[in-house]
Formats: C-alpha cells, sequence, structure tokens
C-alpha cells in the first residue's frame, strides 16, 4: 500500500491522493505546443468549447422537451419559448451553436488538409476527427427531429428513406429504423435518446480519443517544421523561453486561445440575439403534417453539399456517389501519397486540389438547397462529378509532387 | 498581419457561402411580393362625402347590416351566437364596431357593393358553382348609391375608435378571428377560451367549437390554419403582403382580401408578434447586456495574453 502522510494543506492532501501535480504536469505545464502556429490552432478549443455550450443548453432545454408526437411541438415553442423564463435563449443558444460548430468544424478540417496535419503519425487524428464529424452529424440530424415541425417529419422521412438503399429495395430496413411504416411515435423517441444520450457519450469518448491522438504526435505548425520537442522543452524549462520553439500548454497556448474563444463568443451571441434565422429553419415553425409535403425540402446548411452529391444523378449511382462523399474524407491520409507535411502553398498542385475543393463544396452547397431545374441541376451535376474526379485525381497528384 | 490575412479569407469563404445558402437560395425559392403600402389600386376611389348621420338610418334600415352584423359600439349586440351564425352562413359576421378605423374606405364601400369581387373570392362564387356570396351586395335604397354607400362607410368611420386606441387583438378579432385560431393567444373562432372550472362546461364549449369549425370547413373548403407561429414559419413582410392580397402569394385561395389599412395590419402583425414571438424586447435588451459582458471579456483575455506572451517572443 503506497504511504500517505498527514496533509500539511488541501492541495497536499488532494496531491497524495490524486497526484494533481503530476496531472498538471503532464496535461498542462508541460504539454509541448509548437510557437509558431496562428489562430486557426484555436479552432479546437473553439470547437471543444462550443460543445460545452451546446451540453449546458441542452441539460436546461431537456427539463421542459416532451417527446411526445402531440406534445413536441407545443413543449417547444409555447412552453419553453414563452413560459419558462428564459427558455427562449436557452433554446436560440442551442439551436445556433448546433448550426456554428459545423462551421468551424469545417475551418477546423480544412486547416488540418492546408497544412498537411493529417500525415507523419498524425493519421489517428484525422480518423478521430472524422468519427467526430460523423458523430456531430448524427447528433445534428437527430436533434432536429426533437421539435416535430414540418421540416423535421420531412427530412426525417427523406432521410431514412435512404436507407432503402435505391433499387434494393431495402424497405425492412427503412421501417425498422423509424420503427413505423412513416415517421411517428416510435421515431420520435428512439431519435430523442440517440440525441440526449447515446451520441453525447460517443461524442465524449470521441473527444478523448482525438486528444489522446494529439498526445504523440503533437500539433504540427504553420511551416510544417519537423520539431524536436525534447530539446526545445529544455531550452523552455530553462528560461530561454524567447529562443525555444515550444510553448506550454498552459497558460501559453491557453492565453492565446481564451483570446480567440472571447472574439468566437462575440460573433457568436450576435447571431444568437440578432441573426438566428439561419440556424432555425422557418418552415420547421410549422407543425408536423404527414398529408402536407412542404413545397421544398432540404436538409440543414451543412449537409448540404453531400446531398447535392446525392440529387443530380439517377437513384443507384446517386446513392453510390453518396456513399462515396461520405467516407472518402476518412481516407485522405492514405490517398496523399507525398511525403510533404507542409502548408499547401509549398506543395504545387496541391495548392490548387485545395482551393478547388474548397470552392467545389461551396458550389454544392449552394445547389444543394436551390430548387433542382434548369441550370442550377446541371451546375449541381457538374460539380458533383468534379467532386469526384477531385478525389480520384489525388493520389496521382500527390505522387509526382516533389519533396520540399 | 499574416493572421488578419488568414481571417479576411475565412470571413470571405463564409460569408460567401452564407449569402448563397440564405438571402440568394431564399428569392430564388419564393415569390417576393412587394408592398402596395394597402392602398388597393384596383378598387374605384370615394367621390361622394359621405353623411354619417343618413349612414345610420342605412345601417340599420335598408342596408340591413345590423340583420347579420352585430355593432356593439352602437349597442347592437348579436341576433345569434356565433356558431348559430356559422350554420347560417359559413362564418360568424364580424362586429362593425370597429371596421370604420381598421378598414380601407374604399374597400369598405366597394365590399358594400360586391362582397365577392372586394373580397377577391369570386373564383368561388362563380354562376356555375350556384353558390352566392353570404353577405349580399347593396343595390341602393332609392337614392344615389354612390353616395349611399359613403354615407355608411362614414357612419361606420364615426363610432369606430381612433386606430390608437383599438388593442391587437382586438384587431385581430375584426379583420381574422371568425376563421383563424391562435391557440397561444387562447384565442378559438367562437371567443378566447376561458379557464373552466368543471368538465361538462369545458365540453360544452369544445362541442360548439368543434361544430362552428365543422361549418367553417365546409364553407371555406379547409379549415384555416392556427396562427399561434406564423410570425416565425412565414416572417413579416410574408403575412404583411399576403393580407394585403392571398391571391398574389397562394393564387386561387379561398382566404379572402380582408381589406385593413395599414395602420391595421401592424395591428395584426403585432398580435401575430405577441403570439409566436413574445420575447423580442428582452432578446434585444440582454443582448446589448451579454455583448457589453463579452466586450469586457475579450478585452481582459487580450490583456492576459499580452502578458503571458511578452516573455514568448
Ligand atoms: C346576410 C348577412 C349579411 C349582411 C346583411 C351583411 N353582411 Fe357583412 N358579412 C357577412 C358575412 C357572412 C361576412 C363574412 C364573410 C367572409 O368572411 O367570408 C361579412 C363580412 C363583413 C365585413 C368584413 C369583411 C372583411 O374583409 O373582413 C364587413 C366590414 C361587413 N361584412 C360589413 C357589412 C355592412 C357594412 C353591411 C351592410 C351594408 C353588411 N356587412 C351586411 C354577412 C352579412
Ligand atoms: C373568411 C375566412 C378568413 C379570414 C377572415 C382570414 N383568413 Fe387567413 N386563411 C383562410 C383560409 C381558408 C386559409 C387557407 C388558405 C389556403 O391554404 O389556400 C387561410 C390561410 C392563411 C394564412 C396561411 C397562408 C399560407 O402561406 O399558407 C395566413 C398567414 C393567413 N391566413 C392570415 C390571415 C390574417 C392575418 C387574417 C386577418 C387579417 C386572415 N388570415 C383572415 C381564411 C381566412
Ligand atoms: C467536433 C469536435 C472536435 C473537437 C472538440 C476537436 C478538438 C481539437 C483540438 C483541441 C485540437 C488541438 C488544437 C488544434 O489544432 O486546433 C485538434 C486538432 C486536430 N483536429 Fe480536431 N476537433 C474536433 C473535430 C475534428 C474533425 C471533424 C477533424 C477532421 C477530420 C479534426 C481534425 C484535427 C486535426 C487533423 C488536428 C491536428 C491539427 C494539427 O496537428 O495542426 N478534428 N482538434
Amino acid at each position: 500500500m503506497a504511504h500517505f502522510t498527514k496533509a500539511t494543506s488541501v492541495h497536499d492532501w488532494l496531491d497524495q491522493r490524486l497526484a494533481i501535480d503530476t496531472l498538471r504536469r503532464v496535461l498542462a505545464k508541460e504539454y509541448w505546443i509548437p510557437k509558431n502556429i496562428n489562430f486557426l490552432w484555436a479552432m479546437g478549443m473553439v470547437l471543444a468549447f462550443t460543445f460545452g455550450i451546446l451540453l449546458v443548453s441542452g441539460i436546461f432545454l431537456l427539463m421542459y422537451y416532451q417527446p411526445n408526437v402531440n406534445l413536441a411541438f407545443d413543449s417547444v415553442n409555447y412552453t419553453i419559448m414563452r413560459e419558462v423564463e428564459f427558455g427562449w435563449l436557452w433554446r436560440h443558444v442551442h439551436a445556433v451553436a448546433a448550426s456554428v460548430v459545423f462551421l468551424i468544424i469545417y475551418i477546423h478540417m480544412l486547416t488540418g488538409i492546408y497544412y498537411g496535419s493529417y500525415k507523419k503519425g498524425r493519421e489517428m487524428i484525422w480518423i478521430s476527427g472524422m468519427l467526430l464529424f460523423v458523430a456531430f452529424s448524427a447528433e445534428a440530424f437527430s436533434g432536429y427531429m426533437l421539435p416535430w415541425g414540418q421540416m423535421s417529419y420531412w427530412a426525417g422521412m427523406v432521410i431514412t428513406n435512404l436507407f432503402s438503399l435505391g433499387s434494393l429495395e431495402f424497405n425492412g430496413l427503412v421501417e425498422w429504423i423509424r420503427g413505423d411504416y412513416v415517421p411517428g411515435q416510435a421515431f420520435l423517441d428512439r431519435f430523442f435518446m440517440l440525441h440526449v444520450l447515446l451520441i453525447p457519450l460517443a461524442i465524449l469518448a470521441l473527444i478523448g480519443l482525438h486528444f489522446g491522438a494529439l498526445r504523440i504526435p503533437h500539433v504540427n505548425n504553420q511551416d510544417g517544421e519537423e520539431i524536436d520537442f525534447e530539446e526545445e522543452a529544455a531550452k523552455y524549462k530553462a528560461g530561454r523561453k524567447r529562443e525555444s520553439k515550444v510553448i506550454a500548454f498552459a497558460n501559453d497556448f491557453l492565453s492565446k486561445d481564451m483570446f480567440v474563444v472571447s472574439i468566437f463568443l462575440l460573433f457568436f451571441f450576435y447571431l444568437v440575439f440578432w441573426h438566428y434565422g439561419f440556424a432555425m429553419d422557418p418552415i420547421n415553425f410549422d407543425p408536423a403534417d404527414g398529408l402536407k409535403t412542404p413545397p421544398h425540402i432540404y436538409p440543414e446548411w451543412y449537409f448540404l453539399w453531400s446531398y447535392e452529391i446525392l440529387r443530380p444523378f439517377p437513384k443507384d449511382p446517386g446513392l453510390i456517389a453518396f456513399g462515396f462523399a461520405q467516407v472518402i474524407f476518412f481516407l485522405l491520409p492514405f490517398l496523399d501519397k507525398s511525403p510533404n507535411a507542409v502548408p499547401a502553398s509549398r506543395r504545387g498542385i496541391f495548392f490548387w486540389w485545395f482551393w478547388a475543393l474548397v470552392i467545389d463544396m461551396i458550389v454544392l452547397t449552394a445547389m444543394g438547397k436551390l430548387p433542382p431545374q434548369g441550370i442550377y441541376s446541371t451546375i449541381g451535376l457538374v460539380a458533383a462529378v468534379a467532386f469526384i474526379g477531385l478525389w480520384i485525381a489525388l493520389p496521382f497528384i500527390t505522387k509526382m509532387e516533389k519533396k520540399v | 498581419m499574416k493572421e488578419l490575412k488568414i481571417l479576411a479569407i475565412v470571413v470571405f469563404f463564409t460569408l460567401v457561402t452564407y449569402w448563397l445558402v440564405e438571402p440568394f437560395a431564399h428569392s430564388q425559392m419564393h415569390k417576393h411580393v412587394e408592398s402596395e403600402g394597402f392602398t388597393y389600386k384596383d378598387l374605384p376611389a370615394l367621390t361622394k362625402k359621405g353623411d354619417a348621420a343618413r349612414g345610420q338610418e342605412l345601417v340599420m334600415g335598408a342596408g340591413a347590416c345590423v340583420g347579420c352584423h352585430s355593432i356593439e359600439a352602437a349597442g347592437m349586440p348579436a341576433a345569434m351566437d356565433p356558431v348559430t351564425n356559422s350554420a347560417s352562413y359559413g362564418v360568424n359576421p364580424p362586429d362593425l364596431s370597429n371596421v370604420g378605423a381598421l378598414y380601407d374606405a374604399k374597400f369598405l364601400a366597394a365590399l358594400i357593393k360586391n362582397p365577392a369581387h372586394a373580397l377577391k373570392v369570386e373564383h368561388k362564387f362563380t354562376p356555375e358553382s350556384g353558390k352566392m356570396h353570404p353577405m349580399p351586395g347593396f343595390y341602393g335604397a332609392g337614392g344615389d348609391i354612390d353616395q349611399e354607400v359613403a354615407d355608411m362607410v362614414a357612419y361606420l368611420q364615426s363610432i369606430a375608435p381612433k386606430v390608437d386606441e383599438i388593442t391587437p387583438a382586438q384587431a385581430f378579432e375584426t379583420a381574422c378571428g371568425r376563421c383563424h385560431a391562435v391557440r397561444y393567444e387562447k384565442w378559438t373562432q367562437i371567443g378566447e377560451k376561458p379557464s373552466f372550472k368543471k368538465k361538462r362546461d369545458e365540453l360544452v364549449f369544445e362541442t360548439k367549437l368543434e361544430d362552428y369549425k365543422a361549418n367553417l370547413t365546409n364553407y371555406m373548403g379547409k379549415l384555416p390554419p392556427d396562427l399561434s407561429m406564423y410570425i416565425r414559419s412565414r416572417g413579416e413582410h410574408y403575412l404583411s403582403t399576403f393580407m394585403e392580397n392571398p391571391q398574389n402569394l397562394l393564387p386561387g385561395t379561398a382566404m379572402p382580401r380582408v381589406g385593413v389599412n395599414a395602420e391595421g395590419a401592424e395591428k395584426v402583425i403585432e398580435y401575430l408578434e405577441d403570439a409566436g414571438d413574445p420575447k423580442r424586447a428582452e432578446r434585444d435588451s440582454v443582448g446589448v447586456k451579454v455583448m457589453i459582458y463579452l466586450l469586457v471579456f475579450a478585452a481582459a483575455a487580450y490583456l492576459w495574453k499580452k502578458e503571458i506572451w511578452k516573455d514568448l517572443h
């Protein structure tokens, strides 16, 4: 058994039992981050913060929400929005955070792609990140079902229909997922369970994995410079902080993160109070009605690009293209054949590949919302084909890349 | 400097995406109708100056208005209850106390002469359909019909309170309440739903309401929707242009052009805001406080960062 002495202070008492000093050293004081990074490296912290906001606001909403097809709409729009003190605030915070988190996720992902932070030992960071993306997508979709408005119902209908897998006609699978022939009470109940319990648990575990995956390779830096962390840490600890290429997670990196978080919060709360419309679709303020199909059914903005990869093709090829879009980002570390983990600006054709991907995904996003008619469906088709083409070209482009 | 450049790129692409999926996409998906300021240009202007005293005689007499409508302001209660009225007319004719203030004068004159035309529901009452609008047109009481109509309008205006004395709820009741429920304000088509002590009284009320809704559905072809959340699902611009002329946005719809003036429309919108967005004032005031707090927080965060980084650079 370990040897315990009479504690000299509360701190000492805790340290003997929980080794808090060691924890603090390992997780904060001597967790080394390159000095040469810009604010894009604070996006991970912004994401962790936004997830915290979602968790807290969600817990407040959960105290009044009723997962029942007859009560859900009014429990949200009447009870929470009108009756409960500051209920409207929690709802707006939750809805806006759910939308903004995807903006930050996309910035965070594109940062990773631009700086090549998914290879040379960072593959697991990338893969755990993609798992987080999938988990967040499922979380957002299941949450969208809960107010039981027109868009909840019809988006639920359309998305679950995809599981019939086109001409394979797996209608039994669709019914199994819905628990009924059409979305109803069983459907709402299970999506409620997923949204408030199972998926948040998975997200918490995945965040743990993501952070763990960062530990050994450390984060990349904006010049793709390979840093000898031990040597640089020794300089830092010897007091030669200015000269050292690394900084400590706390408080060096943290103080910069908190400044970025504070700017983000200004932007975020501006949206919450004055510009929330983009995150709360007007059509979802009409109660669900299985007999009245809305004229335009579209997903939230962050799913539009993959929706548009599904839409312009005939049924079966569309599903295959959609499946391709869902998994292809996972494979990025293995499709990129170049040994260079440096910013795209120093990687020749890859630089153009990166910006073509960004622009193509924005075009897909726009076309995914527009009605699929005339010129819009043509542009959508071209952009969808271009998306697939870009990914097929990636191994060839990167193979030809010269080592820098 | 480099960080600002990166920030500018991020902001640029974010704004482009936002513009494409919000303002641009919505402009392509929904027909945009401009308001004409509730001027009802298609209706002829009033040429005669009305005399309220003679108007009163017509409204109570030859015009027969009080045969169907109550005018509480003139001490004329309803002859029949809403459900019985709906059995005869399909809908409960509104009380006329406030119409002089809430409705456009040209519209009232046109309505008295030819209701289906002013209400823009002639497509429902064609000769082939064999149906007549439940409110008959006025064919004159022997004199100059334009003068008589102007007199009646003048009378209705003379008994009405000033617009600002009319509450949003009263405006809604007169203009929309006979067809639309607003359950978040406890409004039903047969009046505000009281809180009942006895289950039986509640059931009696519910039964009456169901009868009324059945008659209304029969008259309109469908039950007009509950408008509780319409301020969020349709927005102010849509509601206001829809009220001005429903046919512009839903061609062939059974909903009549109601004929409110600009002030009347504003009251109705205010009522719908109170129903579906009652916390808008609180949102602004809390918002300002949160922003001030966050500015202080950002300043503190900035100073902390500077303090720590002065040893690092
Ligand atoms: C036979 C019964 C009847 C008579 C007589 C009648 N009305 Fe009406 N009135 C109605 C009904 C029914 C409605 C509701 C129609 C609807 O909403 O479709 C109505 C609606 C109205 C409205 C509201 C229109 C709107 O746009 O909201 C006004 C104002 C009105 N009547 C004024 C008059 C005046 C003034 C007279 C006398 C000249 C009159 N009514 C005579 C039955 C009658
Ligand atoms: C005589 C009955 C009647 C009156 C009075 C009436 N409405 Fe309607 N309203 C209807 C009917 C019927 C519909 C359904 C129309 C349809 O779906 O074609 C409707 C639909 C609507 C809609 C939904 C439109 C949409 O986009 O689906 C709105 C908004 C609306 N009414 C607002 C109002 C307002 C505001 C007033 C008062 C100024 C009013 N209505 C007065 C009968 C009425
Ligand atoms: C949604 C929840 C997520 C959280 C809370 C989160 C959090 C973090 C944090 C704190 C960091 C370290 C600091 C930084 O570089 O920003 C990080 C790094 C990283 N994340 Fe995430 N992340 C999330 C999602 C994702 C996703 C969806 C991806 C992409 C598939 C991803 C890929 C990466 C990569 C590649 C790095 C390493 C960056 C580098 O080495 O420079 N993360 N993440």
